[in-house]
Parts: structure tokens; sequence; C-alpha cells
């Protein structure tokens, strides 16, 4: 966690009070979570009534996918079309595809290019065909295992000119590549605590004020209504502060990043001949991926792991097993690709040090695991 | 040393890592997801591979402090375990899952795996043990508790194998004082129910998951004269020796119990007779894996011999030819069963291993 955050929690945790209540701490509570709205809602571009928080990114999506699902059908029954991209997050991408199984949704995911990229191609002609059956459209802005920025603006300009709306998964963007959701034509943006290195345990939906939507959680009613449930204030408080952190001087700090991660990313490529490198010139800063023909992912983590070096495979399910990455599959290389993968993020607490690291432990983990 | 230890999610292993580190060894936990369809996969107290076995494998190796790691064997465990048990059963023959297991997958997948990542060993909870003598060579033992002795279903995996594996419940006296053990370290498997049968059969029902696998296949039971006694739902779900479930309409004429003689899954004909057809006084394996290189058995030695997991040795000669092994028996033993592990013992020591051949008749 950024120290700024740390220190906002720690002071708004002995603000007792439950900013729903009408006494005096209750308002000295609510006032705290007003600020912290208001500094979150600054930070991406939206105003504070469009700040919906949340438990964190994955509640988030589910309650822009499944609300403006159900909102939308709920007003005209023909609409039962998600159009998403085949490479979502699974907090994207599990909600359609939930509702496609219970819910009699209709689920559209659409091709990538062979860097992770959502062909655009595939979304007008979804729209041409569907228009009339569509709930909505969900677009991630970064992809959280190859680090591709998606066309959001692209995708935006083709669903708004049909009235259509359009969510985006920003949650692995925020902080690393500009977002502004006034100027973006979203109508909901998912946002969390912890990628911006505040508390998990929070995150924002951001939602226009006349965006459809139900809510998944029904009680108190705070929230606009959207999503009912006593509001952690001292985590909203922190998120707000690690979020001020992240934005502010985004440009710099991306540009820093940026030269670590091309340093990694050619580490990469020469310790591991064959491999198929996606680094910041190819999409956004934070994010070094590889799919490295021969290894395993499996045995690059323990490898890197025992050498200190903490990386992702991809993905695992809940035992702990690494499981073939949809990403990947996705990018339309041999299926074998889909478990040969590593992924490195970076952050504002890394330095050129744990890049030297990381290099160093390169070449024996990639020799590792190709067994 | 650099040590891999395998944890299932059992106390035994749990136990036997904690051993491990104790020992002054680099540990790793590792849990092997034997199963992609985990619900397939028996869960709780019977079994392994469910999520909540490798959560509790995850639990031991946080309270000793090592890496854990989850890795996906559940292609390999397939293709030589589980695929291997039905066309051994398909084949005629009784094949145990859990040799195989060890052969092919602890202490070959796994070994390899760990060997790659610079491991020096692997740790198991088996109870076995092994004595290196002071000429260098390996001996593997039954285990102190000959109750929990599980050196039958370790002896296939060979001399080479045997160098790079690490059972540190060997010299352990009762499954008790593992369980005291785990207690105190505060590792919480120490209740947890031990295991049995064959884990990848959900219900226990052996003769049920062949019939789904491999699909009913009505035939009929013949005595030893070729009459007609009885009917059967697939020749391959029987064993040589068995005696319950074969439901005959008609008891044997002398009243006697019958039992599985022979199993023929190319004419799909399960034949039954007295248990004195069961006895045989010779033993024939073939497939040897020889752990005691200063022992060539060239000439009949004496030894003990033994076909099933929990099965009593019974005493003999062995002599190795080759690829295969004849052991005459001292008295005859009952339900011999080809493919089966035949495991050769000097007293407590095991001097080799091989599968039960067909037998020509």
């Amino acid at each position: 966690m950024r120290p700024v955050a740390r220190e906002a929690w720690l002071e708004a945790s002995h603000r007792v009070g439950n900013a729903s209540s009408l006494h005096a701490s209750g308002r000295s509570a609510r006032s705290l979570l007003e600020d912290a709205r208001e500094r979150i809602g600054a930070a991406l571009g939206a105003h504070p009534t469009e700040v919906i928080l949340t438990s964190g990114g994955t509640e988030a999506n589910n309650l822009a996918i499944k609300g403006a699902f159900w909102a939308r059908r709920a007003k005209d029954p023909a609409r039962t079309r998600i159009v998403t991209t085949a490479v979502e997050h699974h907090a994207a991408l599990d909600p359609v595809r939930w509702l496609a199984s219970q819910q009699g949704a209709v689920a559209a995911e659409l091709p990538v290019d062979a860097d992770a990229r959502l062909l655009l191609d595939s979304l007008a002609a979804e729209l041409d065909t569907h228009v009339h059956l569509t709930a909505l459209v969900s677009v991630q802005g970064v992809n959280n295992e190859v680090g591709t920025v998606q066309p959001v603006a692209e995708a935006v300009a083709l669903a708004a000119a049909q009235g259509i709306p359009v969510h985006s998964d920003a949650v692995q963007g925020i902080g690393h590549v500009p977002f502004d959701f006034a100027a973006s034509g979203l109508a909901t943006a998912a946002v969390s605590g912890h990628k911006v290195g505040g508390p998990v345990g929070v995150g924002a939906l951001l939602a226009l004020r006349d965006a459809a939507l139900s809510p998944l959680t029904h009680g108190g009613g705070q929230e606009r209504r959207l999503r009912s449930g006593t509001v952690d204030v001292a985590a909203a408080w922190a998120f707000a502060a690690a979020l001020d952190d992240a934005v502010s001087g985004l440009d710099a700090e991306a540009q820093r990043v940026a030269a670590l991660g091309e340093r990694l990313a050619r580490a990469l490529a020469s310790a591991s001949p064959g491999a198929v490198v996606h680094g910041p010139s190819q999409g956004a800063p934070h994010i070094v991926h590889a799919i490295i023909p021969g290894a395993s992912s499996e045995a690059l983590l323990v490898a890197l792991d025992l050498a200190g070096i903490e990386v992702s495979p991809g993905a695992a399910c809940t035992a702990g097993v690494v499981e073939p990455s949809h990403v990947v599959l996705a990018m339309g290389g041999p299926e074998e690709h889909a478990l040969s993968t590593v992924r490195f993020s970076l952050g504002w607490s890394s330095t050129d040090a744990d890049v030297d690291a990381a290099i160093d432990a390169l070449a024996g983990a990639v020799a590792q695991a190709r067994r | 040393m650099r040590v891999l230890a395998a944890l299932s999610g059992g106390v035994d292993s749990a136990v036997a890592a904690a051993r491990a580190v104790d020992a002054g060894h680099d540990v790793i936990g590792v849990h092997m997801a034997l199963s992609r369809n985990r619900d397939e996969y028996r869960s709780g107290s019977r079994g392994c591979c469910s999520i909540e076995d490798s959560n509790d494998a995850r639990r031991a190796a946080d309270k000793l402090g090592i890496p854990y790691y989850v890795w996906d064997l559940s292609d390999e465990f397939h293709d030589l375990v589980v695929t291997d048990f039905l066309n051994e059963y398909a084949a005629g023959r009784t094949p145990n899952p859990c040799v195989r297991c060890n052969e092919h997958i602890k202490f070959d997948t796994l070994l390899e795996r760990a060997q790659s990542l610079g491991f020096d060993a692997v740790a198991t909870g088996h109870y076995a043990r092994v004595v290196i003598r002071d000429d260098g060579v390996r001996e593997l033992h039954r285990a102190a508790d000959a109750a929990k002795d599980q050196s039958y279903v370790l002896a296939v995996m060979g001399p080479e194998k045997l160098a790079r594996a690490m059972f540190p419940l060997g010299e352990i006296a009762t499954k008790s004082e593992v369980r005291a053990e785990a207690a105190a370290r505060g590792l919480g498997v120490s209740n947890k129910p031990d295991s049995y049968d064959i884990c990848f059969v959900a219900d226990g029902d052996t003769k049920g998951f062949l019939e789904r696998a491999l699909g009913e296949k009505p035939g009929e039971i013949v005595d030893e004269a070729g009459e007609v006694v009885g009917a059967h739902s697939g020749a391959y779900s029987y064993t040589v020796g068995q005696r319950k479930g074969l439901r005959l309409p008609r008891p044997a004429a002398d009243g006697a119990p019958r039992y599985v003689t022979g199993i023929d899954t190319d004419r799909n004909v399960v034949t039954v007779g007295p248990e004195t057809l069961l006895s045989v006084r010779e033993l024939v394996g073939e497939d040897v894996v020889w752990l005691a290189p200063d022992v060539d058995a060239a000439s009949p030695t004496p030894c003990l011999a033994q076909v099933r997991a929990h099965g009593d040795p019974v005493a003999g000669r062995v002599v190795r030819t080759g690829d295969r092994v004849t052991v005459e028996l001292d008295e005859p033993m009952r339900g011999v069963a080809a493919g089966q592990s035949l495991v050769i013992y000097d007293g407590t020591r095991v001097l080799g291993q091989a599968t039960i051949a067909k037998r020509e008749r």
C-alpha cells in the first residue's frame, strides 16, 4: 500500500461512525466519505454523484454488467445480447457468462488479434446485425495479462452512435494510462483500490446519472440505491488518497515504469529465444508478458518465486492449479502457448534494483522451465 | 539438501514435510492436482484431490513456513494411471493403481520436475525405510509399523529413483504417533481421517466405475467343466480369487463356495471353481525391477513373496532370469491374478518387484 494511503486509513479509522447515521459521529463519517467521493471523482474525471463505492473491482464489474442487463431488458425484453471481448478479466467475463447460462442473456465474445487487441470490425459487424437486440457493450481498458491497451474510444464511438451503453473494466489501467470518465463517453467504468496502491476490499463503479442499472444488493439504499450496505469510510478515504497519488504525476511515473518494463522485456527476449514478448512499447507501461514456447508456466512461477521474483502465470483456479490462459488462447497461437506464459507487473514501488534482480533470475528460470 | 515435499493434504505427508524441515533441508511443498474435474473425485473424509485437500496442504505449508505450489499433473495421472487401470481390467488383469501412481507420477513426473528445478529429493509420507549401507547400496525396507508398511507399492520405483526419495515416516512406530506429532506441531490435519481405496473411484464402487467407463458387456459365468452356471455384466470387472458378488443362481453340486478362477476378456467368459483350483505353487513375474544389486538370484534364493498391498507374504525361493522372476512357494498361495504387483522380500528388505504374468493353461 502507498504510504499516503496507509496514513489516510489510520487517520480515518479514528473517526468512528456509520456514514448513514444522522447523529454527530455519523455526520463526521459521512463528511469524510463525501470528501473521499469527491477526491475519487476528481482523480478520474467523474462527478462525485457518479462515484458508487463498492467492495472492489469485481463487484463494480458485476454491478455494471448484471445491473445494465437487467435494467435494459426490463425496458425492452428484446435486448438480451451482451457484447464483450474474449480477453476480459474473469471479473467482467464471468458475469456475462453467468447471465448467458442462467438469465437468458446471449453473450457475444468478440475476437482479438495476435496482440490481444479487440478487432473493431467484428464489433461493427456485431452492432450492424444485432443493434436492436443489444443490452450493452463491455470492453476492458487494459488487458491484465498482456498489457494491451484496448480501443475503448473507438468502441464507444461505434456503440454510442447506436445508443448502446458501453461499460469498461478500467481496473488494470488506472494510474498507468490516462483516464477521464467525462471525456470517455462510457456509461460505466470499474476501478479498484488495491490496483492503485490503496487497500484491498474497496473499489468503485463510475456510472453516469442516467445509466440504466439495477442493484445487486438491497437494503439501506446507500450509494444511489445501487449498492446497499454500510460503506467502509476508512477504506474509501485511503483509496482516494492512493488514487490521488497514482494519478498526480502519472506521465512522469508512466515513463519511469515504462523504462523499467522495456529493460525487462528486452532481457526476457534475449533470455528466451523464440519467445513472444509484450512490453511497454506494445501496450501499457506496467505489464511485461511473455509466451515462452516449451517452458511451463508452473515451472517459471516456481523457479522465479524461489529466486524472490513474484510473477503471475496468467490464471489459476481456486485450488491453485495453473490454468491455460483464456487470453493467450484468444490470441490465436497454438494451445500449448496458453500454459507457457509469464507476466511481470511493475508499479510505483518498483525500482531499477528490482528489475536487475528479475533479469538475473531470468536466464536460469527459463532454462529450468524449458525441460 | 533441497527437498520437494509432496503434500496431499493428509496428516502423513504434512508430518513427513515437517520432519524434512527439522532435518535442516531446504523444503518446498507441492500439492499434486490429479483431476481437472474435481467433483468427480471423492471429497471430505474419503478422499484425495478435493479443493479442501489442497487447502489443507496449503495450511500445512503455512504452518511449516515453506513455499507452497499446486502442480497440475491431471493429464499424466489420467493417461498413466486411470487409463492404465481401465486397460488392465479390460484385458482381464488386476492392476494396482497406487503402484502405477508411484511409478509414473510421484517418482517419475514429479521427481523429474523437481530435479529440473534443482531439487535433490522428493519427500513423501509413505511408510517405508531406506537403509544406506557402508558400500553405498540403498536398501528399501518395510516400515517399522508393519500395519502401515507401504514398501509393497514403492518397490516399483527402482534403484535410481530410490536414491532421490525420502520417507521421513519410515521409523515411526504407529500411526497414532504421527497424529500426536501433527497435533503437537499445530497442524490442522492431525485428526483428518485416513483415505482408503482407490482415490479416483469417487464412491468406492470399483465395479460401477469400470462399468461406466468400459460399458456393460453381459456374458456367461461357466464352471471348470464349461457348463454355464450364471451371468455377468462384463468379465473385465472380476478378479481371480473373488467370491463375493458372483450372484450364482444355484449352489455347486458339492455345496462348496465357488471362486473366480479365470477371466477371459477375449471371449467375455468368467470361469468359477472350487477353492482348490485357486492355489498356485509358483509365481511368474515379468517387467522386473530389481533393487538389490548385491543379490543376483541367478540360482534359487530364499525369499518372501507378496502379491497384494495388505496380503501375507509367503516363503519360497526366487530365481531371476533376464526380465522374469520365478518364485517356487513353500506353501500354496491363493488368489493370484495377472497384473498384480509381485514384491520379493528378504526379511524386511525389498529385493525386487515384477508384474504377475498371465497364466498359461
